[in-house]
């Protein structure tokens, strides 16, 4: 079974992003930049399917620029056999994006495809869905844990108030939570080894897409500050503050 | 101009994020339908006749739509969107499941989340873990959006019945299967619409002390109990109680961290609260930044004095 996995190079999480002074957009231009979190465990759920003899190849694919190749190598060095940079200097929206995954998609014949659950820049969560829409198959979004067996993928999912399990029938598409697995620290070895590993580039052009966006971005403002708040200097003052804003039980 | 929302419900009745995003479809403005898909739906497509701003509630009434499975419902929502200007839904699990897959059918592109209507091609919405908010225009003919319920406030019942219609079904896709549901059920609010929230953090150390500390305290404030990532991940509180950029979004009236270091993922899921109290024994301690009253303790300490004082 051959497990497609995509990825996105995003900020990092732990830098805070600003605003462009003009509204145009968020300024990351020095911005540290990373795999997207939910990507990597996407990435670690298809290198343990290999390893528990589940996967027979890990292929990771990215649409971005040149220098996106650093998350490919990044994925490489957790376990993935081989990598696909998309390479397109556009911002694609999430149709696009996921157009360009189902184009990959038709390329490899992947049974399984892993994306993360969401994009911690755009927060968007919706490209798995919308690739699972244009491959018509069946989607998995906010798996917790997938077990597969007999060309079906048993997932539980993260729903609100508590979880949820489907199956599915195979080819499909999953998006991964932060509670599939813990990705696996990389040691340096694995990253000379991932340098080794074949990269393909193939530019977007090839795949003949239309990925003009109808969604315009106006403005990109930070939200108002919130008002100084006031320190307490014990507990009682605290529990006045609540008897005055609570109503206790 | 005719906006569709899609109803989410469970066994008993429609759900608050629903009311929510039915306030936001009327802020777009002309006709509203809601559409209710489910099995033996009556109960609830009554329910939903009755919301204020509702014009015509459409019901999909089929055994293979007994679980909200977004391949079956999506073909559905698709055979019936031409009619409309706008497709919604709440961004809640289920809306974000849906609607993305129903765009691709339809081949447009979305916006999610939204957090402000602006006007019904220009909304807001939050990118970067809410540490910025993007306005978005869309020239899309059909517009789908998911919009966050705690940017808008619930629609109250009416004084008049919308008319129902049952509407054609497509059956089973066979592209998935429901297996197994586990929801929990607690006598406590529901954290997505409880007034007040309290919430703690990794530093309550176990799943008992968790519970020891935090339960007492919010059944005085009948509170809803929340959990930062790093207290779920370290096993003292289920992942439905998560409340951050990749749990639930918040916004009750008084939100109460404590023990919380106040990490931006964490934050971009509850700033929206009306009132923020901290307590975190780090002066220093982000949290502090967004709240309206901070005290600097040892919450072991703190926490059973307040409870016992209440
Ligand atoms: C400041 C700013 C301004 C923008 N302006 C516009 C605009 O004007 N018009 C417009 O249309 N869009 C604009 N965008 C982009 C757009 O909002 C997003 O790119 C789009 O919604 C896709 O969302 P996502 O990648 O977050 O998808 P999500 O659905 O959140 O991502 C889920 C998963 O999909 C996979 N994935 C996503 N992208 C890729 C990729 N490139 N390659 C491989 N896998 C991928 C990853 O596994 C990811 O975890 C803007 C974005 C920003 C930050
Ligand atoms: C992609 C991604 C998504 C994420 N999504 C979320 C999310 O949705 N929600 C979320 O919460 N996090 C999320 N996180 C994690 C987030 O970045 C933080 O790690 C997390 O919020 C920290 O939790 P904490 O405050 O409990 O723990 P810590 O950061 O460890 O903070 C503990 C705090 O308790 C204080 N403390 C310690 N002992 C005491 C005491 N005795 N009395 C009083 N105070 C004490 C300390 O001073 C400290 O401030 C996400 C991270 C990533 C990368």
């Amino acid at each position: 079974m051959k497990v497609l996995v995509g990825i996105k190079r995003v900020v990092d999480h732990n830098v805070r992003v600003r605003a462009k002074a003009d509204g145009s957009g968020a300024d990351i231009a020095s911005a540290k930049m990373s795999i997207n979190p939910f990507d990597e465990h996407a990435v670690e759920e298809a290198v343990r399917l290999k390893e528990a003899g589940v996967a027979t190849e890990v292929v990771v694919v990215t649409a971005g620029a040149a220098n996106a190749q650093d998350v490919l190598r990044h994925a490489l060095a957790l376990g993935a056999d081989r990598a696909i940079l998309v390479e397109t200097t556009d911002h694609l929206n999430s149709l696009a994006s996921a157009k360009v995954l189902r184009e990959i998609a038709k390329r490899e014949a992947p049974q399984l495809i892993l994306i993360g659950k969401q994009a911690i820049d755009d927060d968007a969560a919706e490209v798995g869905q919308m690739l699972a829409a244009l491959l018509n198959v069946g989607q998995a979004t906010f798996a917790s844990t997938i077990k597969i067996a007999n060309g079906k993928a048993e997932v539980t999912r993260e729903i609100d108030g508590g979880q949820e399990t489907v199956e599915l029938t195979l080819p499909a598409v999953i998006t991964a939570d932060l509670r599939l697995n813990d990705p696996r620290y990389i040691k340096l070895p694995n990253m000379m080894m991932a340098k080794k590993k074949p990269l393909e580039t193939i530019a977007i052009a090839d795949l003949q897409l239309n990925t003009v966006s109808k969604v315009a971005t106006i403005n990109v403002a930070e939200p108002p500050a919130r008002a100084v708040g006031k320190m307490l200097n014990s507990v009682e003052e605290l529990i006045e503050v609540l008897q005055a804003q609570v109503k206790v039980n | 101009m005719s906006v569709l929302l899609i109803a989410e419900f469970d066994q008993q009745s429609l759900k608050a994020a629903t009311r929510s995003a039915i306030t936001a479809a009327t802020q777009l403005g002309g006709d509203l339908d809601v559409l209710v898909i489910g099995h033996n739906v009556n109960a609830i497509a009554q329910q939903v006749a009755k919301v204020q701003g509702v014009t015509r509630v459409l019901v999909a009434d089929d055994a293979a739509y007994a679980k909200p499975l977004a391949e079956n419902f999506a073909p559905l929502v698709q055979g019936i969107a031409a009619r409309y200007s706008h497709i919604l839904a709440a961004a809640s699990s289920f809306g974000k499941n849906l609607v993305p897959r129903v765009a691709a059918l339809l081949d447009v592109d979305m916006v999610s989340e939204v957090t402000k209507i602006i006007d019904a091609s220009t909304y807001v919405r939050p990118l970067y873990a809410g540490n910025l908010n993007a306005t978005v225009q869309t020239s899309e003919v059909i517009k789908l959006l998911t919009v966050r319920p705690t940017g808008f406030t619930a629609a109250k019942d009416g004084e008049q019945a919308a008319p129902i219609e049952a509407i054609a079904t497509l059956g089973d896709q066979s592209l998935s299967r429901f297996v197994s549901e586990n929801i929990q059920v607690s006598e406590r609010p529901e954290l997505g619409t409880a007034s007040v929230i309290v919430t703690g953090g990794r530093s309550l150390g176990s799943a008992e002390k968790f519970e020891a500390l935090m339960s007492p305290l919010a059944n005085k404030l009948n509170a809803a109990i929340g959990a930062t990532r790093a207290a779920v991940d370290a096993g003292f509180a289920p992942n439905e109680w998560q409340v951050g950029q990749t749990g639930t979004v918040v916004a009750p009236d008084v939100y109460i961290a404590i023990g919380v270091s106040g990490a931006a993922q964490h934050i971009a899921g509850m700033k929206e609260s009306r009132l923020i109290i901290a307590i975190n024994q780090d002066p220093d301690a982000q949290i502090f930044q967004w709240s309206d009253y901070g005290l600097v303790a040892d919450l072991f300490d703190a926490v059973p004095k307040i409870s016992a004082a209440l």
